[in-house]
Protein backbone atom coordinates (compact mmCIF):
# COMPACT_ATOMS: atom_id res chain seq x y z
CA UNK A 1 0.00 0.00 0.00
CA UNK A 2 1.25 3.46 -0.95
CA UNK A 3 -0.09 6.81 0.28
CA UNK A 4 -0.03 10.06 -1.71
CA UNK A 5 -0.76 13.43 -0.13
CA UNK A 6 -2.36 16.12 -2.31
CA UNK A 7 -4.12 19.47 -1.98
CA UNK A 8 -7.47 19.56 -3.75
CA UNK A 9 -7.82 22.44 -6.25
CA UNK A 10 -11.63 22.24 -6.53
CA UNK A 11 -12.31 25.31 -4.34
CA UNK A 12 -10.57 27.65 -1.83
CA UNK A 13 -11.07 25.06 0.92
CA UNK A 14 -7.99 23.19 -0.36
CA UNK A 15 -8.73 19.88 1.40
CA UNK A 16 -5.66 17.83 2.31
CA UNK A 17 -6.31 14.58 0.44
CA UNK A 18 -4.75 11.22 1.20
CA UNK A 19 -4.95 8.83 -1.73
CA UNK A 20 -4.19 5.20 -0.86
CA UNK A 21 -2.92 3.07 -3.74
CA UNK A 22 -2.20 -0.60 -4.22
CA UNK A 23 -0.16 -1.61 -7.27
CA UNK A 24 -1.12 1.59 -9.10
CA UNK A 25 -4.83 1.14 -8.34
CA UNK A 26 -6.60 3.72 -6.19
CA UNK A 27 -7.99 2.02 -3.07
CA UNK A 28 -9.41 5.10 -1.34
CA UNK A 29 -9.45 8.90 -1.19
CA UNK A 30 -9.83 10.45 2.26
CA UNK A 31 -9.73 13.99 3.63
CA UNK A 32 -12.07 15.37 0.97
CA UNK A 33 -15.22 17.28 1.90
CA UNK A 34 -17.10 16.75 -1.34
CA UNK A 35 -17.15 14.59 -4.45
CA UNK A 36 -14.88 16.93 -6.39
CA UNK A 37 -12.01 15.98 -4.08
CA UNK A 38 -12.51 12.30 -4.82
CA UNK A 39 -12.51 12.85 -8.58
CA UNK A 40 -9.47 15.15 -8.46
CA UNK A 41 -7.51 12.77 -6.20
CA UNK A 42 -8.07 9.76 -8.46
CA UNK A 43 -7.15 11.64 -11.66
CA UNK A 44 -4.11 13.32 -10.14
CA UNK A 45 -2.45 10.07 -8.98
CA UNK A 46 -3.28 7.97 -12.04
CA UNK A 47 -3.04 10.41 -14.95
CA UNK A 48 -1.98 13.96 -13.99
CA UNK A 49 -2.03 16.32 -17.00
CA UNK A 50 -1.29 20.00 -17.61
CA UNK A 51 -1.41 22.59 -20.39
CA UNK A 52 2.11 23.96 -20.97
CA UNK A 53 2.42 27.65 -21.85
CA UNK A 54 5.69 29.28 -22.84
CA UNK A 55 7.27 31.54 -25.46
CA UNK A 56 9.46 31.09 -28.55
CA UNK A 57 11.73 33.62 -30.23
CA UNK A 58 10.18 35.58 -33.11
CA UNK A 59 12.09 37.51 -35.79
CA UNK A 60 10.71 40.72 -37.23
CA UNK A 61 7.79 40.97 -34.81
CA UNK A 62 6.70 43.64 -32.39
CA UNK A 63 8.05 41.66 -29.41
CA UNK A 64 11.15 39.52 -28.93
CA UNK A 65 9.07 36.41 -28.24
CA UNK A 66 5.64 35.10 -29.13
CA UNK A 67 3.41 33.26 -26.65
CA UNK A 68 2.61 29.56 -27.26
CA UNK A 69 0.76 26.68 -25.60
CA UNK A 70 0.17 22.96 -26.03
CA UNK A 71 -3.16 22.71 -27.82
CA UNK A 72 -4.45 20.26 -25.19
CA UNK A 73 -3.33 18.62 -21.92
CA UNK A 74 -0.05 16.73 -21.88
CA UNK A 75 1.23 14.30 -19.20
CA UNK A 76 2.63 16.26 -16.25
CA UNK A 77 5.96 14.39 -16.45
CA UNK A 78 6.65 15.85 -19.92
CA UNK A 79 6.50 19.55 -18.92
CA UNK A 80 10.28 20.11 -18.88
CA UNK A 81 10.87 18.06 -22.06
CA UNK A 82 8.39 20.29 -23.89
CA UNK A 83 9.81 23.54 -22.56
CA UNK A 84 13.31 22.38 -23.57
CA UNK A 85 12.09 21.37 -27.04
CA UNK A 86 10.82 24.95 -27.49
CA UNK A 87 14.12 26.56 -26.47
CA UNK A 88 15.74 26.37 -29.93
CA UNK A 89 12.65 27.25 -31.93
CA UNK A 90 12.63 30.55 -33.89
CA UNK A 91 9.70 31.70 -35.97
CA UNK A 92 9.23 34.60 -38.40
CA UNK A 93 6.62 37.32 -38.08
CA UNK A 94 3.74 37.41 -38.94
CA UNK A 95 2.45 34.83 -36.46
CA UNK A 96 -1.28 34.48 -35.78
CA UNK A 97 -3.20 32.98 -32.88
CA UNK A 98 -3.64 29.27 -33.58
CA UNK A 99 -0.63 28.89 -35.97
CA UNK A 100 1.13 25.56 -35.36
CA UNK A 101 4.63 26.26 -34.03
CA UNK A 102 5.77 22.66 -33.35
CA UNK A 103 3.89 19.52 -34.43
CA UNK A 104 3.51 16.49 -32.15
CA UNK A 105 5.77 17.90 -29.44
CA UNK A 106 7.94 15.24 -27.70
CA UNK A 107 5.84 12.42 -29.11
CA UNK A 108 2.75 13.48 -27.17
CA UNK A 109 0.61 13.75 -30.30
CA UNK A 110 -0.15 17.33 -29.24
CA UNK A 111 0.81 20.41 -31.29
CA UNK A 112 2.23 23.61 -29.84
CA UNK A 113 0.31 26.62 -31.19
CA UNK A 114 0.76 30.40 -31.03
CA UNK A 115 -1.46 32.29 -28.59
CA UNK A 116 -0.52 35.87 -29.49
CA UNK A 117 -0.39 37.86 -32.71
CA UNK A 118 3.09 39.07 -33.63
CA UNK B 1 -12.52 70.35 -29.59
CA UNK B 2 -13.71 66.97 -30.86
CA UNK B 3 -17.05 65.48 -29.84
CA UNK B 4 -17.85 61.85 -29.06
CA UNK B 5 -20.86 60.35 -27.30
CA UNK B 6 -18.71 57.96 -25.27
CA UNK B 7 -15.03 58.11 -24.37
CA UNK B 8 -13.51 55.03 -22.74
CA UNK B 9 -10.24 55.48 -20.87
CA UNK B 10 -8.26 52.25 -21.23
CA UNK B 11 -8.25 49.52 -23.89
CA UNK B 12 -7.78 46.50 -21.62
CA UNK B 13 -10.42 43.87 -20.91
CA UNK B 14 -12.72 46.37 -19.15
CA UNK B 15 -12.51 49.07 -21.83
CA UNK B 16 -12.99 46.57 -24.65
CA UNK B 17 -16.11 44.97 -23.12
CA UNK B 18 -17.61 48.36 -22.23
CA UNK B 19 -17.09 49.66 -25.78
CA UNK B 20 -18.61 46.58 -27.44
CA UNK B 21 -21.59 46.65 -25.10
CA UNK B 22 -22.30 50.35 -25.68
CA UNK B 23 -22.13 49.79 -29.44
CA UNK B 24 -24.62 46.92 -29.17
CA UNK B 25 -26.89 49.33 -27.29
CA UNK B 26 -26.85 51.64 -30.30
CA UNK B 27 -24.08 54.15 -29.52
CA UNK B 28 -22.28 54.98 -32.79
CA UNK B 29 -19.82 57.58 -31.60
CA UNK B 30 -17.31 55.82 -29.32
CA UNK B 31 -13.60 56.51 -28.78
CA UNK B 32 -11.28 54.18 -26.81
CA UNK B 33 -8.02 55.74 -25.57
CA UNK B 34 -5.15 53.35 -24.77
CA UNK B 35 -1.67 54.31 -23.54
CA UNK B 36 0.09 51.11 -24.68
CA UNK B 37 1.00 50.31 -28.30
CA UNK B 38 -1.78 47.69 -28.59
CA UNK B 39 -5.20 46.83 -27.21
CA UNK B 40 -5.71 44.10 -24.60
CA UNK B 41 -3.95 45.58 -21.58
CA UNK B 42 -2.16 43.32 -19.13
CA UNK B 43 -3.70 40.18 -20.71
CA UNK B 44 -1.02 40.40 -23.42
CA UNK B 45 1.66 39.35 -20.93
CA UNK B 46 -0.48 36.77 -19.07
CA UNK B 47 0.43 33.87 -21.36
CA UNK B 48 -0.75 31.15 -18.93
CA UNK B 49 -4.10 29.44 -19.42
CA UNK B 50 -7.22 29.60 -17.26
CA UNK B 51 -8.97 32.67 -18.67
CA UNK B 52 -12.52 32.62 -19.99
CA UNK B 53 -14.03 29.57 -18.25
CA UNK B 54 -17.14 31.62 -17.38
CA UNK B 55 -17.33 33.68 -20.58
CA UNK B 56 -16.39 31.18 -23.31
CA UNK B 57 -16.61 27.84 -21.47
CA UNK B 58 -13.03 27.07 -22.38
CA UNK B 59 -9.61 27.75 -20.92
CA UNK B 60 -7.83 30.41 -22.92
CA UNK B 61 -4.51 32.18 -22.39
CA UNK B 62 -4.55 35.94 -21.70
CA UNK B 63 -3.71 37.09 -25.24
CA UNK B 64 -6.29 34.68 -26.70
CA UNK B 65 -8.98 36.01 -24.34
CA UNK B 66 -8.11 39.61 -25.26
CA UNK B 67 -8.02 38.60 -28.93
CA UNK B 68 -11.66 37.51 -28.84
CA UNK B 69 -12.74 40.97 -27.61
CA UNK B 70 -10.36 42.85 -29.92
CA UNK B 71 -11.88 41.03 -32.95
CA UNK B 72 -15.36 42.09 -31.84
CA UNK B 73 -14.18 45.69 -31.41
CA UNK B 74 -12.68 45.68 -34.91
CA UNK B 75 -15.82 44.03 -36.39
CA UNK B 76 -17.90 46.78 -34.80
CA UNK B 77 -15.49 49.38 -36.29
CA UNK B 78 -15.14 51.09 -32.93
CA UNK B 79 -12.57 53.91 -33.02
CA UNK B 80 -9.51 53.70 -30.82
CA UNK B 81 -6.22 55.56 -30.43
CA UNK B 82 -3.06 53.81 -29.20
CA UNK B 83 0.04 55.29 -27.54
CA UNK B 84 -2.36 57.88 -26.15
CA UNK B 85 -2.14 59.12 -22.60
CA UNK B 86 -5.17 60.71 -20.99
CA UNK B 87 -3.99 63.69 -18.93
CA UNK B 88 -7.25 64.96 -17.46
CA UNK B 89 -10.98 64.37 -17.29
CA UNK B 90 -13.00 67.41 -16.26
CA UNK B 91 -16.17 67.39 -14.18
CA UNK B 92 -17.99 68.38 -17.40
CA UNK B 93 -16.51 65.35 -19.18
CA UNK B 94 -13.91 67.10 -21.31
CA UNK B 95 -11.14 64.54 -21.81
CA UNK B 96 -7.64 65.93 -22.42
CA UNK B 97 -5.17 63.47 -23.93
CA UNK B 98 -1.96 63.42 -25.92
CA UNK B 99 0.02 61.25 -28.31
CA UNK B 100 2.92 61.84 -30.71
CA UNK B 101 0.66 62.08 -33.79
CA UNK B 102 -2.19 64.37 -32.69
CA UNK B 103 -0.26 66.20 -29.98
CA UNK B 104 -2.47 67.48 -27.18
CA UNK B 105 -6.18 67.19 -27.92
CA UNK B 106 -9.52 67.56 -26.16
CA UNK B 107 -12.71 65.58 -26.54
CA UNK B 108 -16.12 66.56 -25.19
CA UNK B 109 -17.91 63.34 -24.19
CA UNK B 110 -21.55 62.84 -23.24
CA UNK B 111 -20.41 59.96 -21.02
CA UNK B 112 -17.04 58.59 -19.90
CA UNK B 113 -16.17 55.05 -18.80
CA UNK B 114 -13.14 54.77 -16.52
CA UNK B 115 -11.31 51.52 -17.35
CA UNK B 116 -7.71 52.28 -16.39
CA UNK B 117 -7.10 49.07 -14.44
CA UNK B 118 -4.67 48.82 -11.56
CA UNK B 119 -0.97 48.68 -10.80
CA UNK B 120 1.20 46.63 -8.49
CA UNK B 121 2.20 47.60 -4.98
CA UNK B 122 5.89 48.43 -5.31
CA UNK B 123 8.77 48.15 -2.84
CA UNK B 124 8.37 51.81 -1.94
CA UNK B 125 4.78 51.17 -0.93
CA UNK B 126 5.79 48.16 1.19
CA UNK B 127 8.58 49.66 3.31
CA UNK B 128 10.93 46.67 3.08
CA UNK B 129 14.19 47.30 4.98
CA UNK B 130 17.66 46.71 3.54
CA UNK B 131 19.77 47.96 0.65
CA UNK B 132 18.29 49.11 -2.63
CA UNK B 133 20.23 47.17 -5.27
CA UNK B 134 19.15 46.09 -8.77
CA UNK B 135 17.25 42.81 -8.93
CA UNK B 136 14.03 43.80 -7.14
CA UNK B 137 11.02 43.63 -9.45
CA UNK B 138 7.28 43.49 -9.11
CA UNK B 139 6.04 40.12 -10.36
CA UNK B 140 4.18 41.78 -13.23
CA UNK B 141 7.30 43.63 -14.36
CA UNK B 142 9.21 40.31 -14.42
CA UNK B 143 6.28 38.79 -16.33
CA UNK B 144 6.56 41.44 -19.02
CA UNK B 145 10.34 40.96 -19.29
CA UNK B 146 10.05 37.18 -19.69
CA UNK B 147 6.87 36.87 -21.74
CA UNK B 148 7.18 39.84 -24.10
CA UNK B 149 10.77 41.00 -24.13
CA UNK B 150 12.33 37.53 -23.86
CA UNK B 151 14.65 38.57 -21.00
CA UNK B 152 15.24 36.69 -17.75
CA UNK B 153 15.36 39.00 -14.71
CA UNK B 154 17.55 36.61 -12.67
CA UNK B 155 18.63 33.06 -11.85
CA UNK B 156 18.01 32.56 -8.12
CA UNK B 157 14.76 34.00 -6.95
CA UNK B 158 12.89 34.74 -3.71
CA UNK B 159 9.26 35.84 -4.02
CA UNK B 160 7.46 37.96 -1.42
CA UNK B 161 3.67 37.70 -1.51
CA UNK B 162 1.55 34.81 -2.73
CA UNK B 163 -0.70 36.76 -5.08
CA UNK B 164 -1.56 34.94 -8.28
CA UNK B 165 0.97 36.82 -10.44
CA UNK B 166 3.77 35.82 -8.03
CA UNK B 167 2.70 32.17 -8.12
CA UNK B 168 2.43 32.21 -11.91
CA UNK B 169 5.90 33.76 -12.14
CA UNK B 170 7.36 31.16 -9.75
CA UNK B 171 6.41 28.51 -12.33
CA UNK B 172 7.40 30.60 -15.34
CA UNK B 173 10.87 31.42 -13.98
CA UNK B 174 11.38 27.74 -13.04
CA UNK B 175 10.46 26.59 -16.56
CA UNK B 176 12.93 29.12 -17.97
CA UNK B 177 15.73 27.66 -15.86
CA UNK B 178 15.74 29.82 -12.72
CA UNK B 179 15.72 28.38 -9.19
CA UNK B 180 12.89 29.76 -7.09
CA UNK B 181 14.01 29.29 -3.49
CA UNK B 182 10.87 30.21 -1.57
CA UNK B 183 7.61 32.16 -1.62
CA UNK B 184 7.03 34.12 1.61
CA UNK B 185 3.52 35.34 2.51
CA UNK B 186 2.87 37.81 5.34
CA UNK B 187 -0.66 36.58 6.01
CA UNK B 188 -1.52 33.16 7.51
CA UNK B 189 -3.33 32.30 4.25
CA UNK B 190 -2.39 32.67 0.61
CA UNK B 191 -3.72 35.51 -1.50
CA UNK B 192 -3.71 33.30 -4.60
CA UNK B 193 -6.03 30.65 -6.00
CA UNK B 194 -5.57 27.06 -4.72
CA UNK B 195 -5.12 25.86 -8.24
CA UNK B 196 -2.09 28.14 -8.67
CA UNK B 197 -0.53 26.98 -5.41
CA UNK B 198 -0.76 23.36 -6.55
CA UNK B 199 0.17 23.83 -10.20
CA UNK B 200 2.79 26.58 -9.81
CA UNK B 201 4.46 25.71 -6.48
CA UNK B 202 3.69 22.09 -5.45
CA UNK B 203 4.33 20.77 -8.98
CA UNK B 204 7.88 22.13 -8.79
CA UNK B 205 8.61 21.60 -5.10
CA UNK B 206 8.73 25.34 -4.31
CA UNK B 207 8.05 25.96 -0.59
CA UNK B 208 5.34 28.44 0.48
CA UNK B 209 5.99 29.96 3.90
CA UNK B 210 2.87 31.54 5.37
CA UNK B 211 3.18 34.21 8.11
CA UNK B 212 6.65 35.16 6.83
CA UNK B 213 8.05 38.40 5.48
CA UNK B 214 11.29 39.89 4.17
CA UNK B 215 13.36 41.53 6.94
CA UNK B 216 16.57 42.28 5.04
CA UNK B 217 17.92 42.67 1.52
CA UNK B 218 21.69 42.41 1.02
CA UNK B 219 23.81 43.56 -1.92
CA UNK B 220 24.93 47.00 -3.04
CA UNK B 221 24.88 46.71 -6.84
CA UNK B 222 22.76 43.60 -7.28
CA UNK B 223 20.70 41.58 -4.79
CA UNK B 224 22.99 39.05 -3.08
CA UNK B 225 20.74 37.63 -0.37
CA UNK B 226 17.31 38.07 1.17
CA UNK B 227 16.44 37.26 4.78
CA UNK B 228 12.91 36.26 5.71
CA UNK B 229 11.44 35.78 9.20
CA UNK B 230 8.26 34.43 10.67
CA UNK B 231 5.71 36.99 11.90
CA UNK B 232 3.40 36.75 14.91
CA UNK B 233 -0.33 37.47 14.99
CA UNK B 234 0.59 41.20 15.10
CA UNK B 235 2.40 40.66 11.77
CA UNK B 236 5.71 41.75 13.34
CA UNK B 237 8.84 39.60 12.75
CA UNK B 238 9.69 37.11 15.53
CA UNK B 239 13.38 37.43 16.51
CA UNK B 240 15.34 34.21 16.06
CA UNK B 241 13.25 32.92 13.15
CA UNK B 242 15.36 34.55 10.42
CA UNK B 243 16.40 32.47 7.41
CA UNK B 244 18.88 33.81 4.84
CA UNK B 245 18.57 32.90 1.16
CA UNK B 246 21.38 33.66 -1.28
CA UNK B 247 19.73 34.92 -4.45
CA UNK B 248 20.03 37.56 -7.18
CA UNK B 249 16.37 38.47 -7.54
CA UNK B 250 13.42 39.41 -5.33
CA UNK B 251 9.96 39.44 -6.90
CA UNK B 252 7.09 41.28 -5.19
CA UNK B 253 3.53 40.04 -5.50
CA UNK B 254 1.92 42.02 -2.70
CA UNK B 255 -1.36 43.25 -4.04
CA UNK B 256 -2.79 45.55 -6.67
CA UNK B 257 -3.96 49.15 -6.41
CA UNK B 258 -6.65 50.65 -8.65
CA UNK B 259 -5.14 53.47 -10.69
CA UNK B 260 -7.37 56.44 -9.90
CA UNK B 261 -5.25 59.57 -10.35
CA UNK B 262 -7.49 60.73 -13.22
CA UNK B 263 -10.66 59.89 -11.29
CA UNK B 264 -9.55 61.93 -8.26
CA UNK B 265 -8.66 64.96 -10.41
CA UNK B 266 -12.11 64.68 -11.96
CA UNK B 267 -13.67 64.92 -8.51
CA UNK B 268 -14.84 61.30 -8.31
CA UNK B 269 -15.38 60.10 -4.75
CA UNK B 270 -12.98 57.22 -3.94
CA UNK B 271 -13.70 54.41 -1.46
CA UNK B 272 -11.05 54.00 1.23
CA UNK B 273 -11.63 50.24 1.21
CA UNK B 274 -11.52 49.41 -2.50
CA UNK B 275 -9.33 52.39 -3.52
CA UNK B 276 -11.74 52.66 -6.45
CA UNK B 277 -14.68 54.98 -7.15
CA UNK B 278 -17.85 54.75 -5.06
CA UNK B 279 -20.57 53.76 -7.55
CA UNK B 280 -24.32 53.19 -7.63
CA UNK B 281 -26.23 50.30 -9.20
CA UNK B 282 -25.51 51.68 -12.71
CA UNK B 283 -21.76 51.78 -11.95
CA UNK B 284 -21.95 55.58 -12.15
CA UNK B 285 -19.49 57.46 -9.96
CA UNK B 286 -20.24 60.58 -7.89
CA UNK B 287 -19.63 62.63 -11.07
CA UNK B 288 -22.71 62.39 -13.33
CA UNK B 289 -22.04 60.63 -16.63
CA UNK B 290 -18.73 59.15 -15.45
CA UNK B 291 -18.89 55.35 -15.04
CA UNK B 292 -16.26 52.87 -13.82
CA UNK B 293 -15.59 49.16 -14.32
CA UNK B 294 -12.88 46.52 -14.03
CA UNK B 295 -9.80 46.76 -11.83
CA UNK B 296 -9.96 50.56 -11.58
CA UNK B 297 -13.23 50.08 -9.69
CA UNK B 298 -12.07 47.20 -7.48
CA UNK B 299 -9.45 44.49 -8.01
CA UNK B 300 -10.94 41.29 -9.47
CA UNK B 301 -9.53 37.73 -9.32
CA UNK B 302 -11.01 36.61 -12.65
CA UNK B 303 -11.07 38.56 -15.91
CA UNK B 304 -14.44 36.98 -16.71
CA UNK B 305 -16.00 39.09 -13.95
CA UNK B 306 -14.23 42.19 -15.28
CA UNK B 307 -15.81 41.60 -18.68
CA UNK B 308 -19.28 41.08 -17.19
CA UNK B 309 -19.03 44.23 -15.07
CA UNK B 310 -17.68 46.27 -18.00
CA UNK B 311 -20.50 45.06 -20.21
CA UNK B 312 -22.91 46.54 -17.65
CA UNK B 313 -20.95 49.80 -17.47
CA UNK B 314 -21.16 50.12 -21.26
CA UNK B 315 -24.88 49.45 -21.13
CA UNK B 316 -25.53 52.03 -18.39
CA UNK B 317 -23.33 54.63 -20.11
CA UNK B 318 -25.39 54.06 -23.30
CA UNK B 319 -28.68 54.66 -21.49
CA UNK B 320 -27.22 57.80 -19.88
CA UNK B 321 -26.32 59.08 -23.36
CA UNK B 322 -29.76 58.23 -24.76
CA UNK B 323 -31.96 59.32 -21.84
CA UNK B 324 -29.88 61.82 -19.93
CA UNK B 325 -28.91 61.07 -16.40
CA UNK B 326 -31.20 63.33 -14.43
CA UNK B 327 -32.99 61.37 -11.74
CA UNK B 328 -35.01 62.39 -8.71
CA UNK B 329 -34.68 58.94 -7.25
CA UNK B 330 -33.38 58.59 -3.73
CA UNK B 331 -30.18 56.66 -3.15
CA UNK B 332 -29.72 54.15 -0.34
CA UNK B 333 -26.42 52.83 1.03
CA UNK B 334 -25.19 49.27 1.06
CA UNK B 335 -23.74 48.78 4.55
CA UNK B 336 -21.12 46.12 5.43
CA UNK B 337 -20.67 44.51 8.87
CA UNK B 338 -16.87 44.42 8.71
CA UNK B 339 -16.76 40.68 8.06
CA UNK B 340 -17.99 41.65 4.63
CA UNK B 341 -15.23 44.12 3.82
CA UNK B 342 -16.83 45.92 0.90
CA UNK B 343 -19.50 45.68 -1.76
CA UNK B 344 -19.68 47.04 -5.31
CA UNK B 345 -21.91 48.93 -5.83
CA UNK B 346 -21.89 50.83 -2.55
CA UNK B 347 -25.19 52.62 -3.32
CA UNK B 348 -28.48 51.59 -4.90
CA UNK B 349 -31.31 53.66 -6.43
CA UNK B 350 -34.25 51.44 -5.45
CA UNK B 351 -36.68 52.98 -8.00
CA UNK B 352 -34.33 53.50 -10.98
CA UNK B 353 -32.41 50.22 -10.69
CA UNK B 354 -33.01 47.38 -13.15
CA UNK B 355 -35.08 44.37 -12.06
CA UNK B 356 -32.06 42.51 -10.72
CA UNK B 357 -28.66 43.68 -9.53
CA UNK B 358 -25.51 41.62 -9.02
CA UNK B 359 -23.64 42.86 -5.95
CA UNK B 360 -20.02 41.69 -5.73
CA UNK B 361 -18.20 41.63 -2.40
CA UNK B 362 -15.17 40.39 -0.50
CA UNK B 363 -14.89 39.08 3.03
CA UNK B 364 -12.25 40.24 5.52
CA UNK B 365 -11.03 36.85 6.73
CA UNK B 366 -11.33 33.12 6.09
CA UNK B 367 -14.81 31.95 7.23
CA UNK B 368 -15.75 28.27 7.28
CA UNK B 369 -19.37 27.04 7.38
CA UNK B 370 -20.68 30.59 7.64
CA UNK B 371 -23.66 32.30 5.99
CA UNK B 372 -23.92 35.41 3.86
CA UNK B 373 -26.95 37.34 5.12
CA UNK B 374 -28.47 40.32 3.30
CA UNK B 375 -31.20 42.39 5.00
CA UNK B 376 -33.25 45.39 3.89
CA UNK B 377 -36.38 47.10 5.16
CA UNK B 378 -36.59 44.74 8.16
CA UNK B 379 -36.60 41.67 5.90
CA UNK B 380 -33.97 39.03 5.31
CA UNK B 381 -33.46 38.95 1.53
CA UNK B 382 -30.67 36.41 1.21
CA UNK B 383 -29.25 33.74 3.53
CA UNK B 384 -26.70 31.54 1.85
CA UNK B 385 -24.51 29.08 3.69
CA UNK B 386 -21.01 28.64 2.26
CA UNK B 387 -18.56 25.91 3.11
CA UNK B 388 -15.75 28.44 2.86
CA UNK B 389 -15.23 32.11 2.05
CA UNK B 390 -11.79 33.70 1.73
CA UNK B 391 -10.54 37.25 1.08
CA UNK B 392 -8.90 36.08 -2.15
CA UNK B 393 -12.17 34.92 -3.71
CA UNK B 394 -14.79 37.46 -4.74
CA UNK B 395 -18.38 36.54 -3.84
CA UNK B 396 -21.65 37.74 -5.34
CA UNK B 397 -25.38 37.83 -4.65
CA UNK B 398 -28.25 38.94 -6.86
CA UNK B 399 -30.78 41.42 -5.38
CA UNK B 400 -34.29 42.01 -6.72
CA UNK B 401 -35.73 45.48 -7.26
CA UNK B 402 -39.07 44.31 -5.84
CA UNK B 403 -37.37 43.62 -2.48
CA UNK B 404 -35.88 47.10 -2.12
CA UNK B 405 -38.78 49.50 -2.78
CA UNK B 406 -39.27 50.45 0.91
CA UNK B 407 -35.72 49.97 2.14
CA UNK B 408 -33.68 52.80 3.61
CA UNK B 409 -30.46 50.74 3.46
CA UNK B 410 -29.21 47.28 2.51
CA UNK B 411 -27.10 45.40 5.06
CA UNK B 412 -24.50 42.78 4.12
CA UNK B 413 -23.12 40.52 6.84
CA UNK B 414 -21.56 37.15 7.66
CA UNK B 415 -23.07 34.96 10.39
CA UNK B 416 -20.74 32.32 11.76
CA UNK B 417 -22.13 29.03 13.00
Amino acid sequence: MEERHLTCIGCPMGCALTVTMDNGEVVSVTGNTCKRGDIYGRKEVTNPTRIVTSTVAVDGGKDAVVAVKTESDIPKGKIFDIVNALKGVRVKSPVHIGDVILKDVCGTGVDVVATRED
Amino acid sequence: MENYDLVIVGGGPAGLAAAISARKDGIDSILVLERDDRLGGILNQCIHNGFGLHTFNEELTGPEYAGRFISQLLDEKIEYRLNTMVMDISHERVVTAMNSKDGLFQVQAKAVVLAMGCRERSRGALNIPGYRPAGIYTAGCAQRLVNMEGEMPGKKVVILGSGDIGLIMARRMTLEGAKVEVVAELMPYSGGLKRNIVQCLDDFGIPLKLSHTVVNIEGKKRVEAVTIAEVGPDRKPIPGTEERYECDTLLLSCGLLPENELSKECGVEISRVTNGPVVNDSLETSVPGVFACGNVLHVHDLVDFVSMEAKNAGHYAASFIKNGGESDDKTIDVVCDGKVRYTVPQMIRPLDMEDTLTVRFRVANVYKSASVVVKAGGKELVRRRKQIMAPGEMEQVVLKKSDLADADKVEFGIEEA
